[in-house]
């Protein structure tokens, strides 16, 4: 009943504990209302076809309904409404109500990216890994305008406001991936503002933890120690694809041509680009370093100027390994670039 | 389309119409129905402005990416769509049009008590829509017709114009309000006590009191946020000491009780034109009076629904949800007295009663999912999604524009003395309704998955019920088409209507079609009520 239900109302699958408490609840008032409002038509419609007009001096009688009929016009429609309401309110006060053994996961929000940090751990942008079967809320807040932190296979949406922390929670209750979205319209890319939350096993999350957790301090420690890491200092092209992909560069750069917050970079190098208020820039490695320092300099166009400089925090070698590695992605055939395009795949089971 | 056919009837000599046929006699006019006539030649141009950003949107969503505008364009789109369904069509829209044109006539009066003041109404009108029209050739606001801030107070849009041609318009509506409620007050004929109002007086009545208290709290913010824009004032900005929220609640104050300034009039024309097509009283005057003004103090005090995941406090989540349960019962008592209504009675249908069953299906369902929406969880899901979307287009668009069109068509021959063709009328309307049902059903469905609104680009799971709901809006589109072209020729060439082509016993059907220009040849004398059929069978009267 549920799933068939679920399915005839489009709505995704279920998968925290607040959804199928939501669920039932969306069932109760979609069944009565749609009988209340078929009962009300079909009556309407009895009544046109047994009173249609028969004559043009017919006459009809003057009714007025007794007090009864419209006490029960009132009570009858305002008994469910308020049924619906006691239900509704409870189960959103227990929304609003995260159990005290919750796991904390902080949540920054800006244009138009989810940040996610752990109290004692990593940060993330836009993936928000969490355990199955375990309460974790979420601190929220945002660094420019009001975003929407959103889940709809959790059933679960909250403002995310700047200037103040805003909370919700949640248990999910399947390992899978599940789409977050931003639902507060938030500017330009408010519909690219997208995120994903993926649920492990709670073995596998810890596990997951603990390895976030001593990579971090081995990179405190700033002593690359495995052999792919010493290797990779030899080749500055794959030292600027690992840097770009630590600092967040790709969050907003594609490097398949595919539009995005930021200039791709597929053949990006000493190509010539049209500059916001007149102009143009050839994109050599002088103009590249430029735009990491001081990013507002000399925007494309069509761009919003919304990168943050890097200045003190890429060092000089670290900005050559990315040009490098910008001057490194050419084109291929324009089709077999276009399939590499990230499309979401939600994965439905494990 | 009337029973009258065949027989000729004559076009009076003399009326409103000819009284003065240059330009400057309308310009500068007095006359109450003249006003309400360019009211709505006003409405149905930004009718079809904002009705063509709605098609843009549409086509765009054809496909999950870019389809043929960019995301600035797009974002600007559905701004300036609402800014001016909101402002420019719903809510003149029944009031200055048809409350211009009949309540006077209905309380028999020769006009409002303050005609300039109208004319001033109609002024400012047309001077804060002079201003949107420039700030929107000028690049136009990105921020959504509800101006969210910080956002709305730090994009680089020309917000400020647009918030200041508002501010304006604010102006319209607040005289023209203070006008009605002067006039009902104080203008009735002999005879004509308050429990013998017509039904639409009393509708137009509630509205005007919740135009009066409600639109100045618009202007305020409007101000607020336009002189933040500008100046960086911060009262909404956390950075300044501001707070984004207490935005959120002015703006609501204003805008919830919007909505009734745009449904409670189109509640009104049903009541009207379904006593008239069943002709029978409606079933329960009082009830239906008194729910109007319910509905208007009521309706102060449900505005947080719209804030349920916004950061307002959990307490008053549950004191605007359970408000908002009560608001809908006084929606509930009119739907079960118009079915009431039709209960032994003598129902005709044409195209105003089509429109009559448009509203009932629109107004029930719209209304059933707005006390889902009200619903605090199920809130949670919804809020921000098409969900909500389509529940709003139901009532704002269906409800109340089925409302306008019964008004249209019913007293179309009023207004011009001429008869539209019935058989194109029936046609548009069936376009119409269907139209509606095909845009905006998939658009709950949407809702339900998760789509949230005024997402430019999408995830390409929920393409195929765009399409759907794009395929829904073309037929609206050409339902409307048929309308304006049988109208126009209806203008022309339709024969004459006749004193009273319904057999309604509305007052306003006393006097001639068109109206003389003091309305009525000689002033009337109320004996009946505006619904009381009974022993008269009034016949269609012939001039």
């Amino acid at each position: 009943m549920n799933e068939l239900l679920r399915n005839v109302l489009f709505l995704p699958e279920q998968a925290s504990t607040f959804a199928r408490k939501v669920d039932s609840l969306h069932y109760f008032v979609i069944i009565t209302t749609m009988i209340a409002s078929t009962v009300v038509g079909l009556t309407a419609l009895a009544f046109f076809v047994r009173f249609r007009r028969r004559s043009e001096t017919q006459v009809t009688p003057l009714l007025n309904p007794p007090w009864w009929l419209e006490a029960m016009f009132v009570l009858v429609p305002l008994g469910f409404f308020l049924a619906w309401f006691a239900r509704g309110y409870s189960d959103f006060v227990e929304l609003k109500t995260p159990p005290k053994d919750s796991m904390d996961v902080y949540v920054q929000a800006k244009q138009w990216m989810w940040k996610f940090s752990y109290p004692d751990g990593p940060n993330a942008i836009g993936v928000l890994r969490v355990p199955a079967n375990r309460p974790v809320r979420l601190m929220m807040t945002s660094r420019d305008v009001i975003h929407s932190f959103f889940v709809p296979s959790f059933r679960v949406k909250q403002d995310v406001v700047p200037g103040r922390y805003t909370e919700t929670w949640f248990e999910a209750i399947e390992p899978g991936r599940y789409q977050i979205l931003c639902a507060e319209y938030c500017g330009t890319n408010h519909s690219l503002m997208r995120g994903e939350v993926i649920v492990l096993r709670p073995e596998e999350f810890d596990s997951w933890l603990a390895d976030q957790r001593r990579g971090r301090a081995l990179q405190q420690d700033g002593a690359p120690t495995t052999d792919e890491d010493v290797a990779s200092v030899a080749d500055l092209v794959r030292q600027g694809e690992k840097i770009a992909v630590q600092q967040g560069c790709l969050k907003c750069h594609s490097v398949d041509g595919s539009p995005h917050i930021g200039p791709t970079w597929l053949d990006l190098y000493l190509r010539r680009e049209q500059l916001e208020g007149g102009g143009t820039v050839v994109a050599d490695e002088g103009y590249l370093t430029e735009s990491m320092m001081d990013p507002r300099a000399k925007i494309v166009r069509g761009f919003n100027p919304v990168m943050p400089t890097f200045k003190g925090k890429l060092a000089g070698p670290e900005v050559a390994a990315i040009v490098e590695y910008v001057k490194s992605l050419r084109s291929v055939p324009v089709e077999q670039a276009r399939s590499r395009r990230p499309v979401y795949e939600p994965i439905r089971r494990r | 389309m009337s029973p009258s056919e065949g027989v000729d009837i004559a076009f009076p000599a003399h009326h409103y119409l000819n009284e003065g046929t240059t330009v400057r006699s309308w310009l500068l006019t007095r006359d109450h129905k003249r006003i309400g006539v360019m009211f709505l030649v006003a409405v149905i141009l930004a009718l079809l402005l904002g009705g063509t950003f709605a098609l843009l949107l549409r086509f765009e969503h054809l496909t999950p990416g870019p389809t043929y505008v960019s995301a600035v364009t797009y974002n600007r789109l559905f701004t300036l769509h609402g800014v001016i369904m909101v402002w420019f069509f719903l809510i003149p829209a029944i009031p200055s049009v048809f409350g211009n044109f009949f309540i006077p006539i209905m309380i028999g009066a020769k006009d409002v008590a303050f005609p300039r003041l109208n004319l001033a109404s109609l002024y400012i009108y047309m001077f804060g829509a002079a201003l949107t029209t420039w700030a929107m050739i000028h690049g136009g606001a990105d921020t959504g017709w509800t101006f969210y801030t910080p956002y709305s107070t730090t994009t680089t849009t020309t917000v400020a114009p647009m918030l200041l041609g508002i501010f304006i318009l604010g102006f319209s509506t607040i005289v023209t309000g203070i006008n009605f409620i002067v006039t009902i007050h104080t203008m009735r004929g002999p005879g004509l006590s308050w429990m013998r109002l017509p039904l639409f007086v009393w509708a137009i009545y509630g509205t005007s009191i919740i135009q009066v208290l409600a639109t100045p709290v618009l202007g305020l913010v409007m101000l607020l946020v336009g002189v933040e824009h500008l100046f960086g004032f911060g009262l909404f900005d956390p950075a300044r000491g501001g707070d984004p929220i207490l935005f959120q609640h002015l703006f609501w104050f204003y805008s919830h009780p919007a909505v009734y300034i745009m449904i409670l009039p189109a509640m009104g024309v049903i009541s009207e034109t379904v006593a008239a097509a069943a002709r029978k009283n409606v079933f329960g005057y009082r009830a239906v009076a008194y729910s109007s003004l319910g509905i208007a103090f009521v309706g102060f005090f449900t505005w947080g629904h719209h804030m349920f995941v916004a950061g307002q406090g959990t307490f008053d989540a549950g004191a605007f949800g359970v408000l908002s349960m009560f608001v809908g019962i006084f929606t509930a008592i009119k739907v079960f007295t118009w079915v009431g209504t039709l209960y032994r009675g003598a129902i005709r249908f044409t195209t105003p009663f089509a429109y009559i069953c448009g509203f009932l299906f629109f107004l029930v369902f719209g209304g059933m999912t707005g006390i889902a929406v009200a619903t605090v969880s199920l809130d949670v899901h919804w809020h921000d999604t098409y969900f909500v979307v389509a529940h709003f287009h139901f009532i704002m668009v269906g409800a109340a524009m089925m409302g306008f069109l019964a008004a249209l068509h019913y007293w179309f021959p009023k207004m011009f003395g001429r008869t539209y063709h019935e058989g194109w009328g029936l046609v548009s309307a069936t376009l119409i309704i269907l139209g509606f049902n095909a845009t905006f059903i998939p658009q709950f469905l949407l809702g339900n998955m998760g789509m949230p609104r005024r997402y430019y680009d999408y995830p390409a799971r929920f393409q195929s019920l765009h399409v759907a709901s794009t395929a829904g809006s073309t037929l609206l589109f050409f339902g409307f088409m048929i309308i304006f072209i049988y109208l126009a020729l209806a203008l022309k060439y339709g024969r004459a209507a006749g004193r009273n082509p319904w057999g309604s016993r509305g007052f306003e059907w006393e006097t001639p079609s068109p109206p003389p220009l003091h309305n009525f040849e000689k002033l009337p004398v109320f004996t009946h009520g505006p619904h009381e059929y009974q022993g008269t069978a009034e016949v269609p009267h012939a001039a």
